[in-house]
């Protein structure tokens, strides 16, 4: 008993010629290229000596939400599963550092890979159901995940642990005495650090063998199978590896914000994610960073019109990408280099 | 828990089922014909209420209002068909799900925006003090109850006794040979969404009273129907309607049992447990893959 074979539909035209070959362009075999991700770095740790400490603690979300958004693409864009309710496993990383700094006063570093494995584990196990579900289903069933995760948090039975509607406030961790930076500096760099890692990760995960099983499975589910691929392990592993990226984001967010409540992780945040991918570029690592710097900046520019109207732009944005640009700001990006440099070479 | 309280939360419970059924109906139609899953169907239903809300501010009275709500949703849902869900017919999954969630959340921020966050309050139409002096159901819940066991039949007599009816369920079913026999299959899904936003409205303006206008006030309920929907086996109309007056009553009572946080865990649980163990519902075809 499956869903219709007809839901098993391909993936947009743009994904389908996303190969492991992007994940090279990242930092591919050319001097010029590393050179370039080089320059991008030592930007990055520029950065937050140039601009206010606010506009650090933006940047340090920038980079959270890059890792929650690699993340995600690894499931949707890469294995073609769709959630609509990763926020919740952001909320279930964000819950575990509070409630782990809060109650047990375990330092903040040690807690991003402890929400790290508590969101893998969960992501594993929800997958597994998953793995029945196809395309649509799935979809259904992670929606319903996101809608009803801030009701749960609330729940009366676990409020000593969770704070109940209050949520728990978190202190925010000193830099140490050797760095002379700032709190928001500190936090900013070990951000970075950390996201430098999960990318690097991530990146020889999806060129290799796992990289390349998650696409086929995506494509062509059949012949994946006919070619030995082990469909249903890569399947729920993807699932708890997407989960434990977005765990670690949702750590890291909450201790940069300081505070987890139920509120904070209501549906449109996982919305938010979705529209993060969608702008970034489906199935492209670069365009984890795209989606980021989006879906933390357009908002802020946005609010000065009405309350309402970034969320308008949002939904006006996800429409016509997918109609426009389906490859997002990454495809984009290669597109418009692909074309420079053929008119280069005559 | 003691039987008069059982009981009074199975009656509130079918009475909110009604409205459920209604919304998962709305999603089955569309469902049928297109095999896409509206995400938006709640959002609509929510501005559908809100147009009702702004027109009995501008002084019309209730019925009336009712009734013009009704047709604009309809207009409405045609609209959307035709401008925004068109283009992505056949286009794939990934995409429909985007769009639609797209939609979404246009719809809950214009609402936001045009008529503001705050929670306003929505007039019934019932007497306030419940009928036949019965002590377990308030007559909103038993009028509501009725409105939709009303609708729900007009569309049965409408889709199983018109000729209009026919070709929208031959359309659904089979697009080619209806093509061939000169249904315009592509109108026919447009009236589709047109029914499904003006079924949509129904449920809005009947719950509205219960749990108050605002942009998302449909959130949880659209989560039960899609509950109700997959209990009853996402393409069975009949199904819809009966899942929806068991997640009800479910929700109710479990509500009432385990305290009303886990009510939306309800849904959720729902919603899993179909779709792993029997995952074509109660009513629903049982759908073979040929590999």
């Amino acid at each position: 008993m499956k869903p219709p074979s007809s839901l098993r539909s391909l993936p947009p035209e743009g994904a389908v010629r996303q190969q492991p070959g992007e994940a090279g362009s990242v930092a591919g075999s050319s001097v010029r290229k590393i050179g370039a991700l080089a320059l991008l770095i030592a930007l990055a740790c520029v950065l937050p000596f140039v601009v206010s400490n606010y506009r650090v603690f933006q940047f340090t979300l920038v980079l959270v939400y890059a890792i929650a958004l690699l993340g995600l693409n690894m499931l949707t864009g890469y294995n073609g599963q769709i959630s609509l309710g990763h926020g919740a496993f952001y909320a279930i990383g964000a819950y575990t550092a509070a409630i782990l700094m809060d109650k047990f006063g375990v330092p903040y570093w040690l807690t991003l890979p402890i929400a790290g494995v508590v969101c893998a584990v969960v992501g594993f196990l929800f997958g597994l159901p998953a793995l029945r579900l196809e395309g649509l289903y799935l979809s259904l069933a992670t929606f319903a995940l996101g809608v009803a995760l801030p009701q749960i948090l609330k729940y009366k039975g676990i409020e000593h642990w969770t704070g109940g509607a209050q949520g728990i406030v978190i202190t925010k961790p000193e830099a140490p005495e050797w760095s002379g930076l700032s709190q928001d500096q500190w936090l900013y760099f070990v951000a970075l650090a950390v996201m430098l890692l999960m990318f690097w990760l991530g990146w020889n995960l999806l060129r290799g063998r796992i990289g390349r099983a998650m696409v086929a499975i995506r494509d062509q589910p059949t012949a994946a199978r006919a070619m030995g691929v082990d469909s249903a392990m890569v399947k729920s592993m993807t699932f708890g590896v997407s989960a434990m990226y977005t765990g670690v984001a949702g750590a890291l967010g909450a201790i940069a914000i300081q505070f987890v409540a139920p509120d904070s992780f209501t549906i449109f945040l996982s919305i938010s994610l979705v529209v993060g991918i969608v702008i970034g570029g489906l199935a492209s690592i670069s365009g984890a960073i795209w989606g980021a710097l989006f879906i933390q900046f357009i908002p802020n520019v946005a609010d000065e019109i009405s309350k309402a109207a970034p969320w308008a732009i949002y939904g006006l944005f996800l429409i016509g990408f997918m109609y426009v640009m389906p490859t997002g700001v990454a495809g984009f990006i290669r597109i418009a280099l692909a074309r420079w440099r053929r008119r280069r070479v005559p | 828990m003691t039987l008069d309280l059982f009981i009074h939360q199975v009656f509130s419970g079918l009475a909110s089922g009604g409205i459920y059924a209604s919304v998962a109906l709305a999603l089955v139609m569309i469902y049928q014909a297109t095999h896409h899953v509206n995400f938006a169907q709640g959002e609509l239903a929510m501005f559908s209420t809100y147009i009702a809300w702004s027109l009995m501010q501008a002084g019309m009275p209730y019925w009336a209002a009712f009734f013009l709500t009704v047709a604009i949703a309809f207009v409405l849902g045609v609209v959307i068909e035709r401008v925004i869900v068109r283009p992505v017919e056949n286009a794939p999954i990934l995409s429909v799900v985007i769009v639609f969630i797209g939609l979404l959340v246009i719809v809950n921020s214009l609402a936001g925006w045009i008529f503001s966050y705050t929670i306003k309050p929505f007039p019934s139409p019932f007497p306030a003090e419940p009928l036949f002096g019965n002590r377990y159901v308030s007559s909103h819940e038993l009028g509501s109850m009725a409105i939709t066991l009303v609708v729900l039949s007009i569309l049965f007599v409408f889709f199983r006794f018109t000729p209009l009816g026919l070709a929208m369920r031959a359309a659904a079913q089979n697009p080619e040979s209806s093509r061939l026999v000169g249904i315009r299959v592509g109108w026919m899904l447009a009236l589709g969404w047109g029914l499904a936003g003006a079924i949509g409205a129904i449920a809005g303006v009947m719950v509205a009273p219960t749990v108050f206008l605002e942009p998302n006030m449909m959130s949880g309920i659209l989560l039960y129907a899609f509950a109700a929907a997959l209990v009853g086996g996402i393409d069975s109309p009949g199904g819809a309607v009966l899942g929806g007056f068991i997640v009800g009553v479910l929700e109710n009572v479990v509500g009432a049992v385990l305290g009303t946080e886990l009510k939306l865990t309800v849904a959720l649980v729902l919603i899993v447990g179909v779709l792993v163990v029997r995952p074509s519902g109660l009513f629903g075809k049982v759908h073979v893959t040929r590999v």
